[in-house]
């Protein structure tokens, strides 16, 4: 491909002039909420701003809404030469849910309009939206949803309550599923709506989570409203509007959740800093070591999968049913690893907080459990089954009784 | 693989069809209730060379297509959807591949031509044991180069009774006198040479053969470049392609009962317990799938991540085809434990496989040492 060669020089030289030298490596943390150095904080606004007016945060949406308009391959390009000089990209993360679910769904399904009106924002990296999807009695049950709107004439009233939003207390939208017909057959009176949340009529409370942190909320909507002309596809018919988002939702997921450790140890050298190992240079653990082998080769096979469906999918950038094979094989890698880590650091690997333990040693254990939410969060490990034995397989619907 | 070009698009084709028009499980079945000592039928073998397939992977210069192992693949994993017996992996694969990695150019003129026509059926002789185990090889080659004698043991050795050659995997001193592992061929009807025939499960042909005194031209000795560990990864990863065909019917045979057979009230592919085994099942196989293309590509580039790869493929494919003709039987129920229905075939077919060239233990301890662990 010797025409990409021209991009990737003009990709390399753009970001040898505009990427802070302070941000390389740093990761995603100088964008994670959390306030660092003044400096390496300005340079992440200076890096997101500077990235955002070319458009490549959001790289393949169209440029007229602040898209990068470029195609897959040159969107490949500008991520392999970002990886060179240890650039990430922050858009995504501080877009929440609209770089990578909402976004494409309204590009897909949105009005001329409401793609102006909400896409340049999400290119920005200045909006940030969440998801108002699961509610206290419909979590793997989603079409039970209890959460209603009205068409009061001049706008959509919302009363009910959402669960797992995450990151609805530092979002400026929300993207809904809401009741909006009772007489149907429950998946054919949904609607999608999208809202603002800096209103009277909303209201967050953060929960706290077994890692110890509180990345998700609870959602009250009381008499909040939504414009008329927020509703995102037609009137009842969000169940396949939502169900083409959560599409999106499972391509973003198909990789392995990157190691949290910041010194890249992989798992067979931190087993082997805490295990020990024998005078031909294995494992002293030979169960322990079995198993971190069966777990390479999962993730080796994994990876190749993930490769082999991108290149039978080449031209084609569908969301396909594979998606749900990929995420919950992704889930296994990440939950797997997690898992042996913690095995081979023993007692160092039950640490909660303190200086018994190195950063590295607690990321670990609160990694670990906050990895228990991939095989529950985008539809469970056990809904992903139900999609590729009904979808993929072609077998009889088991959980739509009557 | 990401798209067949034409021409393995045509190969494909032919051997979807011809498996399934020519090769039914029908004929396996007959061949095991004749009982016959060589483990398949001559014309079943001699349909299958006039299609050019014991040629495919030698080289235009000596005789064949050359066509390489991603092509070759194609061909396996349909042959081993129906579990069509063959010398085709023995000789037209391993012993080609053996001669090819290890062989003199003039042993390669003098050998490959009848090996890609299908008359000559050269057979490489490895196992000592009931477990692959390179490492502890006993054969050996002894003597001055004008007078060579072979000695040892060799046992499972596939398609040995109908072997014309065999390529003896032995001991070899070198110049220094170090020996090292190499391999040497010899005629199978050589004084010397005694075989007997052994019955295993999945009434494949095997042999136990001695090789008592064995006198060995020194131009049958093959110290090529080769390196044999090499060897047992274009086995293993090439098995690995039979098997997954193997795998992929057992899975399409199991999806078809889900979807027929009713118990109370329904099709039992309905119950959740059963599509989530099904879902699970598929999964694995499509993870699979991805270690096996991947190792024959890289087989094909000859390229560095050979060995990991190809410990990925047969460790994976073993576990999967482990793990698949057991359910197949399982979720057939009382019909698949019947002689009548053929998924006992797939399980006894399995285990036998699942054994050669390294069974899924011994490439995780393979796959670990390579990741330096």
């Amino acid at each position: 491909m010797s025409d990409l060669a021209p991009f990737r020089a003009e990709v390399a030289n753009w970001l040898s002039d505009n990427f802070p030298q302070s941000l390389k490596g740093q990761g995603i943390s100088p964008f994670g909420g959390v306030e660092g150095e003044a400096e390496i904080d300005q340079d992440a606004a200076l890096w997101r701003d500077r990235l955002a007016s070319r458009g490549w945060g959001t790289p393949t949406w169209p440029a007229e809404l602040g898209g990068g308009g470029l195609n897959h391959a040159e969107a490949k390009v500008l991520s392999e030469e970002m990886h060179k000089v240890g650039a990430i990209n922050p858009i995504p993360l501080l877009a929440g849910v609209g770089g990578t679910m909402v976004g494409p769904t309204i590009l897909e399904y949105g009005s001329e309009d409401q793609k102006r009106r909400h896409i340049p924002g999400i290119c920005s990296g200045k909006i940030r939206w969440c998801l108002g999807y699961s509610e206290p009695n419909a979590g793997s049950d989603l079409a039970s949803l209890a959460t209603k709107a009205e068409d009061n004439g001049d706008y959509w009233l919302i009363n009910g309550q959402k669960v797992w939003t995450s990151g609805a207390d530092i979002s400026q939208w929300c993207g809904a599923l809401v009741r909006t017909d009772s007489s149907v057959k429950k998946r054919d009176g949904i609607s999608f709506l999208m809202l603002k949340m800096d209103q009277p009529g909303v209201e967050t409370r953060p929960i706290k989570l077994i890692a110890g942190a509180s990345p998700f909320c609870e959602t009250f909507f009381n008499d909040a409203k939504a414009e008329k002309n927020d509703l995102l596809g037609n009137l009842n018919d969000g169940w396949s509007v939502g169900k083409r988002l959560l599409q999106h939702e499972r391509a973003s997921q198909t990789g392995a959740r990157p190691t949290s450790n910041k010194v890249g140890l992989s798992l067979q050298q931190l087993a082997k800093q805490y295990v020990g190992e024998d005078d031909q240079g294995r494992l002293s653990d030979p169960d322990l070591r079995t198993r971190i082998a069966s777990h390479l080769m999962h993730t080796k096979a994994h990876g190749l999968t993930v490769a082999r469906i991108a290149a039978e999918a080449k031209g084609n950038p569908e969301v396909s049913a594979a998606a749900s094979i990929l995420k919950n094989s992704a889930t296994r890698v990440s939950q797997e690893r997690a898992e042996l880590a913690l095995e081979a650091m023993g007692n160092q690997g039950v640490g909660w907080e303190g200086d018994s333990f190195t950063d590295d040693e607690i990321e670990h254990v609160r990694g670990w459990l906050s990895g228990k939410a991939i095989s529950i969060y985008g539809g469970s490990y056990e809904i992903q089954n139900n999609i590729i034995a009904k979808n993929i397989l072609g077998l009889p619907e088991t959980t739509q009784k009557g | 693989m990401a798209a067949l070009s034409e021409e393995q698009q045509m190969i494909k084709d032919q051997a979807v069809a011809w498996v399934k028009e020519q090769a039914p499980l029908t004929t396996f079945r007959a061949m095991r209730d004749q009982g016959t000592e060589l483990g398949f039928f001559p014309e079943t073998w001699s349909a299958m060379t006039e299609l050019g397939w014991s040629g495919m992977l030698v080289p235009e210069a000596y005789g064949g297509a050359g066509l390489g192992y991603q092509t070759l693949g194609l061909v396996l994993e349909q042959l081993g959807r129906n579990l069509v017996p063959s010398p085709l992996f023995a000789s037209s694969v391993l012993g080609a591949s053996a001669l090819m990695q290890f062989g003199s150019d003039e042993q390669k003129q003098r050998l490959l031509p009848s090996i890609a026509d299908g008359s000559r059926l050269m057979v490489v002789a490895m196992d000592e044991g009931p477990r692959f185990n390179p490492a502890s090889v006993a054969t050996r080659l002894l003597g001055s180069p004008d007078s060579l004698i072979l000695t040892g043991e060799k046992c499972f050795v596939m398609e040995g009774m109908a072997a014309s050659d065999f390529l003896v995997v032995a001991l070899i001193e070198n110049d220094a006198g170090d020996p090292s592992l190499g391999l040497v061929r010899v005629s199978a009807d050589a004084p010397g040479i005694h075989r007997k025939p052994v019955k295993t499960m999945d009434s494949r042909g095997y042999a136990n053969v001695s090789f008592d005194q064995v006198a060995v031209n020194g131009l049958d000795v093959l110290i090529g470049e080769g390196n044999i560990e090499k060897l047992f990864d274009v086995a293993g990863v090439t098995l690995s392609a039979e098997m997954l065909g193997s795998a992929a019917a057992a899975f399409d045979m199991t999806l078809e009962y889900l979807k027929t057979r009713k118990q109370f009230g329904q099709v039992i592919g309905g119950f959740q317990a059963l599509g989530h085994r099904a879902a699970s099942l598929y999964s694995e196989m499509e993870l699979t799938r991805s270690c096996v293309e991947a190792a024959l590509a890289a087989l094909d580039q000859d390229r560095a991540d050979v060995a990991e790869l190809a410990s990925l493929a047969k460790g994976k494919t073993s576990e999967f085809l482990h793990e698949m003709s057991s359910q197949l039987i399982q979720i057939h129920g009382g019909i698949g434990m019947t002689d009548e229905f053929d998924a006992g075939f797939y399980l006894k077919r399995a285990r036998v496989v699942e054994a050669a060239f390294g069974n899924a233990a011994y490439h995780r301890d393979r796959f670990a040492t390579a990741s330096g662990f």
